[in-house]
């Protein structure tokens, strides 16, 4: 039995790497300017993960299978070097591991968080909502009204609370469902939630992000590629929350700038 | 350490209430709180079960569940928000009622005391109040599938303000909010009370001879577990406490200015939506390591005794576990990389998170490494306890990518954390606890359980685990979202057969439970009489009768004269050593 426990753990091991290795079942693919930092952040923590993961349950099984039928008169061994190898290997082997993943890793990190957007990307704001997002350019202005949580009117198409009449800075905020942004161009998002947590999550983008009540954050990112990519919220918000969705549409200069003059003649 | 005899010790108990109820016996209240775990992890299974048939086969009518809730399952297809609530109660009870209970406060209660040669913990009314406090939380945590518009829904880490705005926020998150907030709250007096039992039997009940470093593997897993949960669950319970009141006493601990929900202005204002995650992750990061150290304890203790030899270094694991006890505390923030935390604190965050793999691969190290030359009995509980190893593997090195702040922008919230934590806490830990079952079976009943059905629901479970949690990493990769209840977003979609997949493993493996369910009551009845030391142990438990008398000992109170592990030490006259045996002899391998 114990042989074949140690075959199982094998087949187990070199079954569980195949979809892996096979791209089964693969990352969406990137379409961010820096989202191949986490790629290849990815990929090196996959290699010595799966390394580390088959190395250890081969290991494991070959002394299973070793030494699971002594003779009865066989003496106990120890293992060559004792604890005092394993401790080192221990130190060694992992604590290389971690210091390269913690140093490399945080270069991607940083990417998306230390480096501050650039002076020209363009401003969205994104709201989210029980169970929906919403989107706001600022207009020519190039200034978001305030919120008004009190006027806030779902009915009325008036989902941030805008006041357009006695407000100067909303008169020319273009509100919509959907977010399109050019091509190759830097965005600046801001966050805001209205009511719960939220998350804000377009895996082609490599951006993830949760809204916090009460605390707006702003994100940046720039996508390289044209196309249409769904939005979804990651943070548990409610019955509704598998449906919170919307999608990014990322166009040419041109198309996006037609589009944004269709929805400033819809408000 | 003291003399035991100094210990004020209660009578053994006569009337049927005092014996087995309201017990103030150790064993009695161990075995209590196994039975409460039983039940509860039969009771998060079949909800288990019924997630898992409305993940991988959509709107399936699943016959007679609209008697469990009328409005949750119309037509017996279960609702958005009934699967949520499902959800929320799945990882509630199996957190906290099976993996926090069943190896820490079950067999810790049963086995600490004989292992370190007591008569019973030094508080023996707050020990019966801790189980009954704590199946009281049970029944209160019940009793709101039952009660209002159902349970909660917003999940077991019940992030704010979701959990504290009331009823405005969706089914079950006003009166069945209250009751988990207040499950909760109960049941971490119940798991303090318990803590400062262990604690103090540790440091206060050792019999003459038995040294911290002579303790068995196990009482120093359970020793370094009430540390943790001294700390953490007196965290928990404060800041269940201030969501209860944010409900029902206008306060807004966790809720910000200016909320509007379903239409309405709320008139909470700053509180802080942050606060809540940073209270319940301080516990709850701890909470994984009060699940797995006590598996690693019986792990260890399981197969020194199946290896026939000690592990390579006593103390090396003593240290791990405590460096994993020290560190647990300062990697809570893993969880809230993508929180709107400061992306600088991730960071912080996320080294010590990495560096806690440092200690848990040595451990695995020296486990491995003492198979090496051992004489390896193969049974249930080895399998159990090797197949343990084999997981914590698995779910360990996933834990490489969600260390990283990077990678968790991808993988945050999908399949790939749900993968990571059932195999390395979950069903590691419950591999613990089946290997803790078969070993110490004997001893708690008087009993044999049947190895035939146990290497069969041992085989039955390996393969179905590996079946139900690995693939679940690959849809975590493909990016699929935790906690949707259907996949209707078109990425999603051709992801559906590994859901049916999982689901169909699941419900085989859940299946082969009740090969242990009906081992374990049919043993328990019609088992072989065991013997006092069925498995050749050299620990105290093994050197009292079986089933142990009320006070664990007799007449005579143990005297520990070695180290816990004497295993084929070359001089000693027999293949083991008791703790209790005056032979001298002098052991090459002993750790100075």
């Amino acid at each position: 039995m114990a042989k074949l426990f140690a075959v199982t753990i094998i087949l187990i091991a070199i079954g569980s790497a195949i979809p892996i290795v096979m791209h089964m079942w693969p990352m969406p693919a990137d379409i961010s300017l820096n989202g191949h930092l986490i790629d290849e952040q990815y990929a090196d923590t996959m290699m010595e993960a799966g390394l580390a993961f088959l190395s250890s349950q081969i290991l494991l099984a070959i002394f299973i299978w070793k030494f699971s039928h002594p003779k009865p008169d066989a003496k106990v061994k120890y293992f060559p070097g004792g604890a005092r190898v394993l401790v080192i290997a221990g130190f060694l082997l992992v604590g290389t591991e971690v210091v390269a993943l913690g140093v490399f890793g945080a270069k991607a990190w940083g990417m998306a968080y230390f480096t501050p957007p650039a002076a020209d990307a363009i401003p969205i704001q994104v709201q989210a909502q029980q169970f929906a997002f919403y989107f706001r350019y600022p207009g020519p202005d190039g200034k978001f009204g305030p919120i008004h949580p009190n006027l806030i009117d779902d009915a009325e198409g008036n989902y941030f609370g805008l006041d357009t009449t006695n407000d100067q800075d909303s008169k020319d905020d273009i509100v919509t469902a959907e977010i399109a942004v050019p091509v190759n161009r830097e965005v600046h998002l801001f966050m805001h939630s209205r009511d719960l947590g939220h998350s804000f999550y377009v895996p082609e983008l490599r951006v993830h992000q949760d809204f916090v009540p009460g605390l707006d954050l702003t994100i940046h990112f720039t996508a390289t590629k044209i196309g249409r990519y769904e939005i979804v919220c990651t943070q548990l918000c409610g019955l509704g929350h598998y449906a919170m969705t919307a999608y990014l549409d990322v166009k040419s200069q041109e198309d996006y700038e037609t589009w944004l003059k269709q929805q400033a003649a819809l408000q | 350490m003291h003399e035991v005899s100094a210990h004020a010790a209660h009578g053994a108990p006569t009337s049927f209430i005092r014996k087995y109820i309201f017990s103030l016996d150790h064993k009695v209240i161990g075995k209590q709180y196994y039975a409460l775990a039983l039940v509860a992890v039969f009771v998060g299974m079949f909800l288990s079960w019924l997630m898992r048939l409305h993940l991988g086969f959509a709107n399936y009518a699943i016959p007679g569940l609209h008697l469990l809730s009328k409005t949750g399952a119309p037509g017996n297809v279960m609702t958005p928000e009934y699967y949520l609530q499902l959800m929320t109660m799945h990882g509630t009870i199996m957190v906290f009622f099976v993996l926090t209970t069943a190896p820490f406060a079950a067999f810790g209660n049963f086995f600490l005391p004989i292992q370190v040669g007591a008569e019973d913990m030094p508080f023996p009314h707050f020990n019966m109040m801790s189980f009954w406090v704590t199946f009281v939380a049970f029944l209160v945590l019940i009793s709101s599938f039952f009660v209002g518009d159902g349970p909660t829904l917003a999940g077991w880490t019940q992030y704010a303000p979701l959990s504290a705005v009331g009823s405005v926020a969706g089914p079950g998150q006003g009166l069945g909010e209250i009751l988990w907030a207040s499950s909760i709250a109960i049941f971490c007096v119940g798991q303090l009370l318990g803590s400062l039992n262990f604690i103090t039997t540790t440091l206060d009940m050792r019999t003459k001879g038995m040294s911290l470093m002579r303790m068995p593997l196990t009482s120093w897993a359970w020793f370094i577990t009430s540390l943790m949960g001294l700390t953490a669950f007196a965290v928990l319970m404060p800041a269940c406490i201030l969501l209860i009141l944010d409900h029902v006493a206008g306060t807004s601990f966790f809720i910000a200015s200016n909320l509007v929900i379903s239409g309405q202005l709320l008139h909470h204002s700053g509180g802080s939506t942050l606060l809540w995650q940073h209270l319940f992750w301080f516990f709850g990061h701890p909470e994984v390591y009060i699940a797995i150290v006590p598996g690693m304890g019986i792990v260890s203790h399981v197969l020194i005794t199946n290896m026939r030899r000690p592990l390579l270094s006593h103390r090396v694991i003593i240290a791990c576990m405590t460096s994993i006890g020290v560190l647990s505390y300062m990697v809570y923030g893993h969880h809230m990389f993508v929180s709107g935390m400061n992306p600088a604190s991730s960071l912080a965050f996320s080294f010590p998170t990495l560096i806690i793999t440092i200690p848990a691969t040595i451990i695995v190290l020296i486990w491995i490494g003492s198979l090496y030359g051992s004489k390896l009995r193969i049974n249930a509980a080895s399998l159990f306890a090797l197949g343990f190893i084999s997981m914590f593997i698995s779910g360990g090195v996933s834990g490489f990518f969600l260390a990283q702040p990077s990678i968790d922008i991808m993988l945050h919230a999908t399949y790939f954390v749900v993968g990571h934590f059932h195999l390395v806490m979950a069903v590691a830990a419950i591999f613990g606890i089946f290997a803790g079952t078969y070993f110490w079976f004997p001893k708690m009943t008087g009993h044999m359980m049947n190895e035939t059905l146990g290497k069969l629901h041992f085989w039955l479970t390996f393969v179905g685990a590996y079946c139900i949690f690995m693939p679940f990493h690959y849809l975590g990769i493909a990016a699929n979202v935790r906690r949707y209840q259907a996949f209707t977003d078109p990425y999603l979609i051709p992801l559906i057969p590994v859901h049916k997949f999982i689901t169909v493993a699941a419900l085989a493996t859940g299946a082969a439970q009740f090969i242990f369910l009906y081992n374990l009551v049919h043993s328990r009845f019609w088992g072989a009489a065991a013997p006092d030391n069925p498995w050749e142990g050299t620990s105290l438990e093994w050197s009292t009768a079986t089933p142990p008398p009320h006070n664990n000992f007799g007449d005579k109170m143990p005297v520990v004269y070695h180290d816990p592990y004497e295993y084929n030490i070359e001089g000693a006259s027999s293949e083991y050593v008791m703790q209790t045996s005056p032979e001298q002899y002098t052991n090459p391998h002993e750790e100075k």
